[in-house]
């Protein structure tokens, strides 16, 4: 059951005309956006902008109710004529999903499992791999987030920052060709977002792509290729990361900026 | 001592029909509280409410009531209708009882496992059967032990309500040879018996909570 692969020219992420009510909360309001193989992209907004709910459709943690969604060229959404959503079956779901990972604000580690449990629980249980091939991919992946001493240590027993650093190893244990980070360091103490950080970094340098909605203002402008601004379920603005910080065009976006630097 | 090694023979045989029905209980309730408790969470309203009713009808009621029904009205109820002897009502009435108990244990722990936990499992592609086997219930089973452990225990002496149906367990095997020698060392005995089910209990569970807990320490 693993996922077919990629295809290199075609765009990771293709998301057009998306909707999604909470309710009578109208979350995303006609929200389109493509991600390139490789590219790092920022989604920054005020609270309650949608950018999390965006991040949460793209892998079927939230449903859209209109629009289409595209992962690696496969329809997760389709839109009938009319602009409904409608998804494929609970299994085509998984498969496609499986071209992304996830990070988790609260790390959402398995505490009933040691550090290199986490990491290899979905490689042998969704993947059907043979636990002496997973191990040492998942230790090769602890030592690159600096972590190969913590192995058959608890999460209960780590750090904020050395939990993220896990989730993180975790999503790329499946080899995800895209990484969702929802707000990955807003959970930490301020001296230990540094080591995410870095480790997200890393992977930015190794061409993975990324989607990452961030409060992160220094990271969004030196790691990121293209900033999105949201704001009230739209984007209103989406640039390059260089031109963004220096002119953003949206006043909202300059009253955001302003705010947070 | 002469008269202690007496009467060993019939209590012991007491305490073995005790302990049939406690692990036979415990072997079939567990299973079917899991079952009510997913049923009680199903997407399905019709059948959560069926299981609600059910459940409530078994905590409402005493067990002693439900021992004698299934003994003796299950026979006259249509369609259900049969007669069951003394032994396998007993299993049926206790089974019934007991995975009702579970289940609502069962309940709680499994909705006080965070959200988080079952969006990291998706977001790894686990299916919910593969969340439910290998995520949850694991740390549901590690919260929900102490009561559980509770629960066994009282089914311990809970079993002695089987002396309503004459079916010769500890107790009962105790009272008659009160009655018939006029000494209460039977009774003693008994009571020697029960606490030493509940200590053997009570260590297995927290030689189980110990090793459960050994992420946390």
């Amino acid at each position: 059951m693993s996922p077919e692969p990629a295809h290199a020219d075609l765009p990771m992420v293709r998301a057009t005309g998306l909707h999604k009510h909470f309710g009578a909360l109208h979350v995303l309001r006609g929200v389109s956006l493509t991600v390139a193989r490789g590219e790092v992209v920022a989604i920054l907004g005020p609270s309650g902008s949608g950018k999390s709910t965006l991040l949460r459709c793209l892998n079927h943690l939230e449903t859209v109710q209109r629009g289409s969604i595209e992962i690696a060229g496969q329809k997760l959404a389709s839109a009938d004529a009319t602009g409904a959503s409608s998804y494929p079956s609970d299994s085509e779901v998984r498969r496609i999903c499986q071209h992304t990972g996830m990070v988790f604000q609260h790390f959402n580690l398995f505490p009933h499992l040691t550090v290199l449990g986490n990491l290899i629980e979905a490689p042998i249980t969704v993947r059907k791999q043979s636990r002496a091939d997973v191990v040492p991919r998942a230790e090769a992946l602890l030592a690159k987030v600096g972590l190969a001493d913590k192995r058959d240590v608890y999460p209960a027993r780590l750090s904020g920052g050395q939990k993220q650093r896990v989730a993180i190893a975790r999503a790329l244990a499946m080899q995800p060709d895209i990484l969702l980070f929802d707000e990955p360091t807003s959970a930490l103490d301020p001296e230990l977002t540094g080591e995410v950080l870095r480790t997200m970094r890393q992977l930015a340098d190794e061409r993975m792509t990324m989607l990452v909605v961030t409060h992160e203002m220094a990271f969004a402008r030196e790691v990121a290729h293209r900033v999105v601004f949201m704001d009230q379920g739209q984007i209103v603005e989406e640039q390059p990361a260089r031109d963004f910080f220096i002119q953003p065009r949206h006043e909202r976006a300059r009253a955001f900026l302003a705010h947070m630097l | 001592m002469d008269y202690l090694l007496r009467i060993l023979p019939p209590l012991l045989d007491g305490a073995g029909v005790t302990l049939g029905l406690f692990f036979i209980t415990l072997a079939l309730s567990l299973p079917l509280g899991l079952a009510l408790a997913l049923a009680r969470l199903s997407r399905f309203a019709a059948l959560r409410h069926a299981v609600s009713g059910f459940i409530w009808l078994m905590r409402g009621t005493p067990l002693m009531l439900q021992l004698l029904f299934v003994y003796y009205a299950l026979p006259f109820v249509p369609v259900i209708g049969v007669r069951l002897p003394d032994y396998p009502a007993a299993v049926v009435a206790f089974t019934l009882n007991y995975a009702a108990y579970f289940a609502e244990i069962l309940r709680a722990g499994i909705q006080s496992i965070d959200r988080g936990q079952y969006e990291g499992a998706k977001a790894l592609g686990m299916s919910y059967p593969q969340t439910m086997r290998r995520i949850v219930m694991p740390q549901v089973w590690r919260n929900t032990l102490p009561p559980l452990a509770n629960e066994t225990i009282t089914l311990v002496k809970d079993t002695s309500l089987i002396y309503v149906l004459a079916l010769n367990d500890l107790l009962r095997a105790a009272r008659g040879i009160v009655q018939r020698d006029f000494s209460i060392t039977p009774f003693i005995v008994a009571a020697a018996f029960y606490l030493l089910m509940t200590l053997v209990l009570t260590w297995v569970f927290q030689r189980l909570e110990r090793q459960q807990n050994a992420h946390v320490a």
